[in-house]
C-alpha cells in the first residue's frame, strides 16, 4: 500500500494543468542513461495487516529478559501518560520550531526541559538536546577546544568506552585524539596522575559520575587541578544518580552531559534516546544545538523562540559551534513529561529504590563464591562491577536460559583494562525476588 | 545622501573611522546603512585593549538575530579601548551608530593608510549603487 | 480561515503549577530490606535538596501538555510545506510497530541471541537502502542527516589517509546553495570548507568546479536534486571531474524523495550518500527529532564504516561485528536510532518496490502542480524544481514593501505552516516550498488560494500582512530581546527574591 492520495481523475487534471502528458516528463533533467530500468530489487508491497504481521514476527524473535544491564541505558518504568502524550500528533508530526507563533507548544516544552536539566546538573544553561550521551560528550570536547583555544582532550580511563570511542572519533577529524588518564586502585581518578597529565595545551578533562564501574568520583579535587591548569571540567553523569548526589555544578563542572534515556524513554535497542547538555552561563555562546529563550510578543505576552541562532549551522555555516540540526526533540519531550509526573519526591524515590536494590544485591553477593566486587571499598550508587572467576560470557548464557540479563560483560571492552567480570545495574523495577534469582545465576 | 557624517572616513565593508580627539587615535564603528541591513544587533564581540591588528584583519564579530558579520579593522594599530557599554546594550549600534555605538578606539601605526579610505561622498555613492 | 485555538492565551510553566506535597504517578518502592541512605552512600556525596521538579498530579500534567500541544502546527492539521524537510504524512501504523515490546523493550547490551528480530530488521533495512541508492554497503548508525554527513567526511578522511594523502587533501567543496550542515560538518571534521558559486541555472558551475579542483581536494558535497529542487544534469561530468582530481563524491540525500526508484546516486558517480529516514521514509519529525541518517557507500569505502556492523552469518543468524580494524570509529553510543528504523522499515515494506517509485513520482507531480498554480504570483528565479520549488518574493517586495517574512507569517493565519524562508542563500526573499506526495490536489489548491489571497492583501491592505499573524496563540515575538536579555530557564521565586 502507498500513501498517494490522488484519484485517477485528479491526476489527469493535474497533469493537464502542468502541461505534460506523463509524470515521467517531469524527469527531463535526468540524463537518459541514469534512468533505472525495471523495478528495484526489494520486496513487493504489503497491506497494513501484512506489515503488522511481519513486524510482529520480527519483534517476536527478540526475547525480553529481566534486566540487570545498565552501562548507559536503564530499565526504569515509564508512566503510561508519557507515551499517551508523546503520541499526540500535535507534538510528533511537527518539526523544529522555525515559526514560533505556531510552535509555542514545542518551544515551551523545551524551555521547561532546559530548566529541569539545569536543576539536575546544577548548571546555568542547557540546550534542547543532543543525539545521545556519547555524542554530547564529543560535542563538549569540541566545544572545550574552541573555548580554550587549546588542543588536548583528556579522559579518565573509567569513562564508558563508548563515550570515549565517540569522543575520540570526533577529535580525530580535528587532528587530535582522546588521551587517557589511568585510575587508582580504588577505581577513582587519581588527582596526582591527572595533574601530571594536564598541561598548558589541555582543553578539558572528561570524567564520568558515577564512573563506568559505578564508583562515585570525588569531583571537587578533580575540578581544582583541572581549573588550575586552565582547562575545563566536563562531567558525563548518570542523571538518576544526580537526583541523590551533589550536583556536578556544585562541585565545579564547566560542562555536564548525560544520557537522558532513563527519563521517559524505552531502551529501544539503544535509540532513539536523548543527550543532555548543560554548561556555565559564560559558555552559552559556544554551546552546540538549539536553545530556547523566553521573550514577549507585540502585545507584551510571554512567548518562546529559538535564540542565539547565530551559533548554529543555518547561519554561521563553517564557523558554527556544531553541525547538529535535527536533534532528539520527542525524546526530550518524553523526559520532560516523565520528570513532571514523577516530581520532586517521585524521582527521589526512584533513585533511592534503585540504590537500595543495588546495595541489597551487593550484600547478598558477599557470600557468593567466585564473585568479588572489583572495588570493594569505593562508594557506589545503583551500579557496580564484580570480577568473576567463571567466564562472564558463560554466566550471561546461564542467565539467558533463566530469562535474566545478568549485567554487561567487562571483557567486551579491552580498553577498560579490567579483569573479566560483570557490570550490574539496578532500577526501581527489580524486585527482591528477581535480585535473588540474579544471585542464583551468579552463584552458578 | 543624508545621515553620512562629513569628516569621517569609510570602508567598502561599511565601517567608519573618525578622529578620537587624541593625536593618532581613531574610533571605529559600523555605518548607519550597515546597522540597518543587519537589523536588531544582539551581541558585539570585541578584542581587548593592547591587542594589535593589521589593516583589514578581523577584530571582532557583530551579531543580529539571524545574521552575523565579521568586523574588519580599516587601519593597522593597537587597541587603546573598546566600548564596554555595548556588552550591556548592543542596541546602541542601531540607535546611534556614529556616536554611542562606536566599537574600538585604535592607535594608528601607519597614517598613510588613511589615504585609502573613502570620503563621505564616495561612500554615499557606494551604497546608492547597492 | 483556520485560526488556532488558544489565541492570546499564555500557559504558565509546569513549575508554576507545582504545589508542595503533590505527585503524579506512584512509582514502585523497593521491597528489599532497606538501610538509611547515608549508610549506603557517604553523606559527603549526597545533595542536601532534591532537584526542584514540579509537584503536579497526573491529571494536571496531562492537561498541561495537552494544552501546549494545541499550540503547535503539525502535519496532521494541514499542509506543512517546509522545503528541504519533506513533511509528508506519517503513517499511524509505524507508531504501533516501533512500540512492540520486542523492539522497544530491548536493552542494547542484550545477547545477540535475544535480539535476532531486531538485527534482521536492521540488516534488511540496510539491504533495501543499498538497492535504492545503488550502493554497496550501508551503515544505520548516524542519528540524523548531519551525523550522516559527519560519517561521510570522516570516511573521506580515512580513505585519503589510507592512500597516503591524508595531510594533503584538506579541502571539501560545496556549492553556495548548500545546506548549512555541509560546511559546518566539513569544518567540524577539520577540513577547510570552501564554497563554489552556482551558475545561472542554479547548478554547479563546471568552470568554477574545474578551477577549484586539484590534489588538495578531499571531496565535493552535493545535494541532488540540489536545494533549489533542480536536478544537477551535469552530474556525470561533475563526478568524472572530481574523481579525476582524486576526490570523492558525497551526496546529501535530503532530497531523495524525488528520485527513489527512478534513478540512483550510485549510478551518478557518488561514492557516499546519506539518507534521511525522517524525510524520505515517513518517520515523524518529533518537534525537532529524532531522525535517522544512514549512510551508503561504494565498495572502496566500506572498510572504514563505523563499528559495529550488522551482519548475516553463514548459519543464517544475525550479529554485530565489532572487529573491523580499518573502521574510522563510532559516532553513536549504540547502533543508531533503532526505533526510527522500525518505522521506516514498516513504511518501506508497505510501499514495496513499485510504491517507492510511485511515491517519488507523486512528490514531483504535486510540486509541479503547485508550482503551476503559483508561478504567476511569485518569482521563480530558477524555474520549477522537482519535488520542491524555490519561489522568491522579490517583485512583491518591490511592489508592496511586503517581505517574504510577512508572507510567511500571514500564511499562519490561513492555517498553514510557512515554507522554508530565506534559504537557500542564493535566492533573495526565498520561499522554498515542498508539498510532498501525501497532499491531495484539493489541499494544494487551498494553499495556492491562500498565497494568492495574501498577494492581494499585500496590495490592498499591506498593514494586515506586515503585522501578521493575528490568529495564533501569540503574535510576532521579539527575537532581539530574547537574544539580548537571555531567559533560558524558569526562575524559581526563591532564587529571584534573594
Ligand atoms: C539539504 C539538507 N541537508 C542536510 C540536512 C540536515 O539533516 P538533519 O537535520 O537530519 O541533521 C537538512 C535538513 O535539515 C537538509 O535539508
Amino acid at each position: 500500500m502507498s500513501f498517494i492520495p490522488h484519484s485517477e481523475a485528479d491526476r489527469r487534471e493535474m497533469l493537464d494543468r502542468i502541461g505534460v502528458s506523463d509524470v515521467r516528463d517531469l524527469y527531463d533533467d535526468v540524463p537518459e542513461e541514469l534512468i533505472l530500468e525495471g523495478d528495484l530489487g526489494i520486496p513487493e508491497a504489503l497491506s497494513e495487516w501484512e506489515a503488522v504481521r511481519e513486524l510482529n514476527r520480527l519483534a517476536g524473535e527478540n526475547r525480553s529478559l529481566v534486566c540487570f544491564a545498565g552501562a548507559g541505558q536503564y530499565d526504569h518504568h515509564v508512566p503510561a501518560a508519557v507515551d499517551h502524550l508523546i503520541r499526540r500528533s500535535e507534538f510528533y508530526t511537527a518539526y523544529t520550531p522555525y515559526q514560533p507563533e505556531v510552535s509555542q507548544g514545542t518551544l515551551q516544552v523545551i524551555y521547561e526541559f532546559q530548566t529541569m536539566v539545569c536543576e539536575l546538573t546544577g548548571m546555568d544553561v542547557a540546550n534542547a538536546s543532543m543525539y545521545d550521551g556519547p555524542s554530547a560528550a564529543a560535542e563538549a570536547a569540541v566545544m572545550s577546544r574552541a573555548v580554550t583555544r587549546r588542543g588536548r582532550v583528556l579522559a579518565a580511563r573509567t569513562v564508558h568506552p563508548h563515550y570515549r570511542k565517540v569522543t575520540d572519533t570526533y577529535l580525530r577529524g580535528l587532528g587530535g585524539k582522546l588521551e587517557l588518564v589511568p585510575a587508582g586502585p580504588d577505581g577513582l581518578v587519581d588527582p596526582e596522575a591527572l595533574s601530571a597529565a594536564l598541561d598548558g595545551d589541555t582543553a578539558c578533562f572528561l570524567v564520568q559520575y558515577p564512573n563506568f564501574f559505578g564508583c562515585i568520583e570525588e569531583l571537587e579535587p578533580i575540578a581544582e587541578v583541572v581549573h588550575e591548569a586552565g582547562a575545563l571540567l566536563v562531567v558525563a553523569a548518570d542523571p538518576v544518580a544526580l537526583v541523590l548526589l551533589r550536583s556536578p555544578g556544585e562541585l565545579g563542572a564547566d560542562i555536564v552531559v548525560a544520557e537522558g534515556q532513563p527519563f521517559g524513554n524505552a531502551p529501544s535497542f539503544g535509540g532513539p534516546v536523548v543527550g543532555l547538555f548543560a554548561a556555565r552561563q559564560k559558555l552559552v555562546r559556544k554551546m552546540p544545538g538549539r536553545i530556547v529563550g523566553a521573550t514577549v510578543d507585540t502585545e507584551d505576552r510571554r512567548g518562546y523562540v529559538l535564540t542565539l541562532q547565530t551559533r548554529e549551522q543555518q547561519i554561521r555555516r563553517a564557523k558554527a559551534t556544531s553541525n547538529i540540526c535535527t536533534n532528539q526533540g520527542l525524546n526530550a519531550l518524553a523526559a520532560t513529561i516523565h520528570l513532571s509526573l514523577l516530581g520532586r519526591e517521585g524521582l527521589r524515590e526512584v533513585a533511592e529504590s534503585s540504590v537500595q536494590n543495588a546495595h541489597y544485591a551487593w550484600r547478598r553477593l558477599q557470600d557468593v563464591d567466585g564473585v568479588t566486587p572489583l572495588f570493594p571499598d569505593t562508594p557506589f550508587a545503583r551500579e557496580f562491577a564484580i570480577a568473576t572467576r567463571e567466564n562472564s560470557r558463560s554466566i550471561l548464557e546461564r542467565g539467558f536460559e533463566a530469562g535474566i540479563l545478568a549485567g554487561v560483560s567487562l571483557s567486551r571492552f579491552a580498553s577498560l583494562e579490567a579483569p573479566d567480570g560483570l557490570l550490574l545495574a539496578f532500577t526501581e523495577k527489580r524486585s527482591r525476588e528477581e535480585i535473588d534469582r540474579l544471585v542464583d545465576v551468579l552463584a552458578g | 545622501m543624508s545621515g553620512i557624517p562629513e569628516g569621517f572616513q569609510y570602508t567598502e565593508e561599511h565601517e567608519y573611522v573618525r578622529e578620537a580627539g587624541a593625536e593618532g587615535e581613531f574610533l571605529i564603528g559600523i555605518t548607519d546603512y550597515a546597522q540597518g541591513e543587519l537589523g536588531d544587533v544582539v551581541f558585539v564581540e570585541l578584542p581587548s585593549p593592547g591587542d594589535a591588528f593589521e589593516k583589514m584583519e578581523v577584530f571582532g564579530t557583530i551579531e543580529a538575530v539571524k545574521a552575523v558579520s565579521d568586523l574588519y579593522s580599516p587601519i593597522s594599530g593597537e587597541i587603546v579601548a573598546v566600548n564596554e557599554t555595548l556588552d550591556e546594550d548592543p542596541a546602541l549600534v542601531n540607535s546611534d551608530p556614529y556616536g554611542e555605538g562606536w566599537m574600538i578606539r585604535i592607535r594608528l601605526t601607519d597614517p598613510s593608510e588613511l589615504d585609502d579610505l573613502l570620503t563621505a561622498e564616495a561612500y554615499a555613492s557606494l551604497i546608492d549603487e547597492s | 480561515m483556520a485560526g488556532f485555538p488558544l489565541k492570546g492565551e499564555t500557559t504558565p510553566t509546569i513549575f508554576e503549577k507545582s504545589e508542595p506535597g503533590r505527585r503524579g504517578t506512584q512509582m514502585t518502592r523497593s521491597d528489599v530490606d532497606t538501610r538509611p541512605l547515608d549508610e549506603l552512600v557517604p553523606a559527603r556525596h549526597l545533595r542536601a535538596e532534591p532537584p526542584r521538579l514540579p509537584e503536579v498530579p497526573e491529571s494536571e500534567v496531562v492537561r498541561h501538555y495537552t494544552e501546549l500541544s494545541l499550540k503547535n502546527h503539525h502535519v496532521d492539521r494541514a499542509l506543512y510545506p517546509l522545503g528541504s524537510c519533506t513533511m509528508k504524512y506519517n503513517p499511524k501504523v509505524n507508531e504501533d510497530t516501533c512500540r512492540l515490546e520486542g523492539f522497544a523493550g530491548l536493552h542494547p547490551f542484550t545477547p545477540q541471541a535475544s535480539a535476532q528480530g531486531a538485527l534482521q530488521l536492521m540488516y534488511e533495512l540496510a539491504e533495501m537502502l543499498k538497492e535504492i541508492a545503488g550502493m554497496d554497503e550501508v551503515t544505520l548508525q548516524p542519528a540524523a542527516g548531519a551525523q550522516g554527513e559527519m560519517t561521510g567526511v570522516l570516511l573521506m578522511r580515512a580513505y585519503h589517509i589510507a592512500n597516503g594523502e591524508g595531510d594533503k587533501r584538506r579541502r571539501i567543496l560545496f556549492p553556495d546553495s548548500a545546506h548549512g550542515t555541509n560546511p559546518a560538518t566539513a569544518a567540524m571534521a577539520g577540513f577547510d570548507a570552501e564554497e563554489i558559486p552556482s551558475n545561472a541555472s542554479g547548478c554547479v558551475d563546471l568552470e568554477a568546479l574545474r578551477d577549484n579542483l586539484d590534489d588538495t581536494v578531499a571531496g565535493l558535497m552535493l545535494t541532488n536534486p540540489n536545494t533549489l529542487g533542480v536536478f544537477e544534469s551535469d552530474i556525470l561530468e561533475i563526478s568524472r571531474l572530481v574523481h579525476e582530481a582524486g576526490g570523492l563524491m558525497y551526496m546529501d540525500g535530503a532530497n531523495l524523495n524525488a528520485l527513489m526508484g527512478v534513478t540512483r546516486p550510485g549510478d551518478m558517480g557518488y561514492d557516499i550518500v546519506h539518507f534521511n529516514l525522517h524525510k524520505t521514509f515517513s518517520t515523524p519529525h518529533g518537534g525537532g527529532g529524532p531522525g535517522s541518517g544512514p549512510v551508503g557507500v561504494k565498495e572502496h569505502l566500506a572498510p572504514y564504516l563505523p563499528v559495529p556492523k550488522v551482519v548475516r552469518r553463514e548459519d543464517g543468524s544475525y550479529g554485530l561485528d565489532w572487529d573491523r580494524p580499518e573502521s574510522f570509529g563510532k559516532l553513536h553510543g549504540f547502533y543508531g536510532n533503532f526505533g526510527v528504523m522500525v518505522r521506516a522499515y514498516t513504511y518501506m515494506r508497505m510501499l514495496g518496490r513499485r510504491g517507492i517509485r510511485e511515491t517519488a513520482e507523486a512528490s514531483v507531480l504535486n510540486n509541479a502542480y503547485l508550482t503551476a498554480l503559483l508561478k504567476d504570483d511569485f518569482d521563480l528565479p530558477y524555474g520549477r524544481g522537482m519535488h520542491e520549488s524555490v519561489f522568491s518574493g522579490t517583485s512583491l517586495k518591490k511592489r508592496t514593501d511586503i517581505k517574504t517574512m510577512d508572507v510567511a507569517k500571514r500564511l499562519l493565519d490561513y492555517g498553514f505552516h510557512a515554507p522554508t524562508v530565506y534559504f537557500p542563500l542564493n535566492v533573495p526573499e526565498a520561499l522554498m516550498t515542498e508539498p510532498t506526495e501525501t497532499e491531495t490536489k484539493q489541499e494544494l489548491e487551498r494553499y495556492a488560494a491562500a498565497m494568492q489571497s495574501i498577494v492581494r492583501e499585500a496590495e490592498t491592505d499591506p498593514e494586515l500582512v506586515a503585522t501578521a499573524p493575528h490568529t495564533t496563540p501569540v503574535s510576532r515575538l521579539d527575537e532581539g530581546r530574547a537574544a539580548r536579555q537571555l531567559d533560558l530557564k524558569w526562575s524559581f521565586p526563591e532564587d529571584t527574591d534573594a
